[in-house]
């Protein structure tokens, strides 16, 4: 071990083999540097694969626990919560969580956070498998290039946690009905996607936003047309009843449904693609388009119980408009309340005529318009309030050609126009069933009974006569009738000479009867006995004779 | 005690199998016993460096063996990972402080009282000390004595890990740390077999 030149001792070993002794034990030494290599090796690992940590700033952080809630991205765990603070207002609840390495690309600026509880709804059950593991964070991923440490978490999950492809909506509507968020849309009965979010605009419009899922937005056509398909919409046509909906579901959480629009229809005016307006029903929504309405107004000399805003116009049968005001009036010169009404027509509804009207320039201004319907006056068009239903009571207002009634004059330069009118159907039959009772009253009821009562005394008088005169007589006739009958039960009776001589006449005649199949019997025997006479009886020789008898033939 | 004779005092040296005296100077090379051709040794050769080196190494390998977990439960109730000193953590919180002071005592007292016991060893071995040589004695008996008790963690996460296997229900499978931990016991002991006790008795010039 050492060079020194000390003098030897005896203990001092022969040096080759002692180094080589000594040398193996110091390899000891390789283990504790493996261990230090093992754990700085375990070290550096374990920096490199930790992740950024984020904080999220909830409202709440209810259910939230350090360590144990975990960050999940498509259901796969990202990170785990490892801090929940209270910011420094008091306001928010921060809460860091330690994301994986792989997880970094998640965090764009726009990723959304948010707490997934279990949430039961008509339409979906979601977050069932947090009722046994817990709250967990979900997370959404984001399309910003750039790369955020710090959110905002969401306090509601959003309606389309993991984007998949389609085509996202925005439906505007008068009112949203009874749609909430994830309600269905559908497709010919088949669910295609969701609503995904519901605003209230500004102007007191809603704006509904849904997901068409991704191989089904290509039936979303510019001449789609969406509506409500909440609720059982019942009709009572001609053809019977007739229950349409769209699936339980959505009778109770509401749903949406689109279809094709009617084909010959140009886009509809919404402007920017992906922008749809939301009809109430199907039948609006596949009405051709109703264009500007055209205001009439009508004047009607009678009550109008039963006609309500809202009631149809209809013109030669078709619903072109409806009502929208039922004024009560005042009429100066005869102290007169008319009744007032006022309505919407929509030409369009009208068709090939509009078309047809259309092609001719009638529909061009609005004085070639009043100036048409002047001729049409003239034709005898007049508005007539009709009864819709005998049980109902309701009335709907009928535009119809009535040759018969009176002229009118037509004032072309009013605005809105004024439609003459006549009085309606029910009204007529009321007058008609009065006319009748007028009738029966005016017959001359008292004349006719004293003549009655006359007509009755004679009868009386005849009927009376028959009784002194002809009763009396019948009674002889039957007593005469009754002796006779009595002789004629004597005659027939059993102790009657005519009786018993018939009895004797029949016991001799049975006598000779006897004797006479007595002769025929004995001929038969014996048929010489018509030639020869009677012999006497031989009782031996019988058999004899009855063989000789027997040979001879 | 001191006036006792020591064996080396005497020329001799005695073999540890059969418990032949050798005369020191007789003892070839390769220092085997003449009659049981054991290995015979004055003293244990590097006793206090191997003993160093087995005591690093198992100082080395405890820090991960507390930083990593050991286990890791999952069931329907998620899953987790559990470490030692948390596992000794969540048992005293839920009560059980009997069983959190068991795993306590075999998983970190003991490991630390070794570390603790061989490096003091070491040190007045090194010093030549001559301090307590009975109760360093008695300390060394003890180390080794305890030395395996310390692979009751090891026992309870193999029997764990290999009892709760219910696949979704609920499972258990061992992590790196359980290896870490078993490692400190191994090199422990190891370290105290390098130990040479007779060299608390030495005293050099």
């Amino acid at each position: 071990m050492s060079a020194a030149p000390t003098p030897p001792s005896e203990d001092e070993l022969p040096t080759p083999l002692v180094r080589n002794r000594r040398w193996i034990p110091r390899l000891v030494w390789v283990v504790p540097i493996a261990a230090a290599v093992i754990g700085i090796s375990l070290l550096i690992r374990n920096w490199q694969n930790a992740g950024p940590r984020i904080t999220i700033s909830f409202l709440s952080g209810e259910g939230v626990q350090v360590g144990k809630t975990l960050v999940k991205y498509r259901d796969v765990t990202v990170g785990r919560v490892s801090a929940v603070d209270l910011s420094a207002d008091h306001r928010t609840v921060l809460v860091s969580a330690d994301l994986s390495k792989d997880a970094a690309s998640l965090l764009k600026a726009d990723t959304q956070f948010w707490i997934v509880r279990p949430r039961i709804g008509v339409g979906s059950v979601s977050g069932l498998d947090t009722l046994l593991s817990g709250m967990y964070i979900g997370l959404k991923t984001g399309t910003a290039a750039r790369l955020e440490r710090q959110f905002v978490g969401l306090e509601n999950p959003p309606a389309l946690s993991h984007g998949p492809r389609g085509r996202e909506l925005q439906l505007h509507a008068a009112r949203a009905g009874s749609l909430g968020m994830g309600a269905p849309v559908y497709f010919r009965q088949f669910q295609v996607g969701r609503v995904i979010d519901e605003n209230l605009l500004p102007d007191g419009s809603t704006r509904v936003t849904v997901f068409v899922e991704a191989p089904y937005d290509g039936f979303v056509k510019p001449e789609t047309r969406f509506w409500n398909a909440s609720g059982i919409d019942v009709r009572l046509g001609a053809d019977g009843l007739n229950v349409q909906t769209e699936s339980l579901a959505a009778v109770l959480a509401g749903g949406l449904a689109f279809d094709d629009g009617p084909i010959e229809v140009v886009p509809a005016a919404a402007g920017l693609p992906g922008e749809f307006t939301l009809y109430k029903n199907e039948t609006e929504a596949m009405a051709p388009p109703d264009g500007d309405p055209h205001f009439v107004r009508m004047r009607f000399a009678q009550a109008l119980r039963g006609l309500d805003v809202g009631a149809p116009v209809e013109f030669v049968g078709v619903n072109i408009g409806s009502v929208v005001a039922v004024d009560l009036g005042y009429e100066h010169q005869d102290r007169s309340f008319p009744v007032i009404v006022t309505a919407k027509l929509y030409p369009r509804r009208m068709g090939q005529a509009y078309e047809a009207l259309t092609a001719q320039g009638t529909t061009g201004s609005e004085e070639t318009i009043a100036a048409f319907v002047g001729t049409l006056v003239n034709r005898g068009l007049r508005a007539q309030p009709r009864a819709a239903s005998l049980l109902t009571g309701k009335l709907y207002i009928a535009l119809d050609f009535l040759p018969a009634s009176p002229r009118v004059a037509f004032d072309s330069s009013m605005r809105p126009l004024e439609l003459p009118t006549v009085s309606g159907t029910f009204q007529e039959l009321e007058a008609s069933v009065g006319r009748i009772v007028k009738k029966v009253n005016d017959l001359p009821l008292e004349q006719i009974v004293a003549d009655l009562h006359t007509d009755l005394k004679d009868l009386h008088e005849t009927l009376n006569e028959l009784h002194t005169r002809a009763l009396p007589n019948a009674e002889d006739t039957l007593s005469a009738l009754h002796r006779t009958l009595d002789s004629a039960d004597r005659t027939l009776d059993g102790e009657s000479p005519l009786q018993r001589g018939l009895t004797e006449t029949l016991s001799e005649s049975r006598g000779t009867l006897q004797a006479v199949r007595e002769l025929a019997d004995y001929l038969d025997r014996h048929p010489d006995a018509l030639l020869r006479g009677r012999r006497p009886q031989k009782m031996p020789q019988r058999p004899a004779a009855a063989a000789s008898s027997e040979a001879k033939p | 005690m001191t006036a006792l004779l020591q064996s080396h005092e005497l020329g001799l040296v005695l073999c540890r199998t059969c418990g032949l005296a050798v005369s020191r100077a007789s003892l070839k090379m390769d220092r085997r016993c003449p009659r049981c051709q054991s290995r015979i040794e004055q003293r244990t050769p590097f006793s206090t460096e191997m003993t160093l080196a087995w005591l690093i190494a198992g100082i080395v390998f405890y820090i991960p063996a507390n930083l990593l977990p050991v286990m890791h439960t999952s069931g329907l109730l998620g899953e987790a990972d559990s470490t030692i000193l948390g596992g000794i953590f969540e048992f005293w919180r839920s009560g059980d402080w009997d069983i959190a002071l068991l795993i306590f005592i075999a998983s970190v007292a003991v490991p630390f009282t070794k570390f603790i016991a061989i490096g003091l060893l070491l040190f007045t071995v090194r010093r030549n000390s001559r301090w307590q040589q009975h109760q360093r004695t008695a300390l060394y008996r003890t180390v080794e004595f305890i030395g395996y008790w310390s692979m009751l963690d090891v026992i309870v996460v193999a029997l764990t890990s290999a009892l709760m296997q219910f696949q979704v229900l609920g499972a258990a499978e061992p992590r790196a740390g359980i290896a870490f931990f078993c490692a400190v016991v191994v090199v422990t002991m190891l370290s105290a077999l390098s130990f040479d006790p007779r060299l608390i008795w030495d005293r050099r010039a």
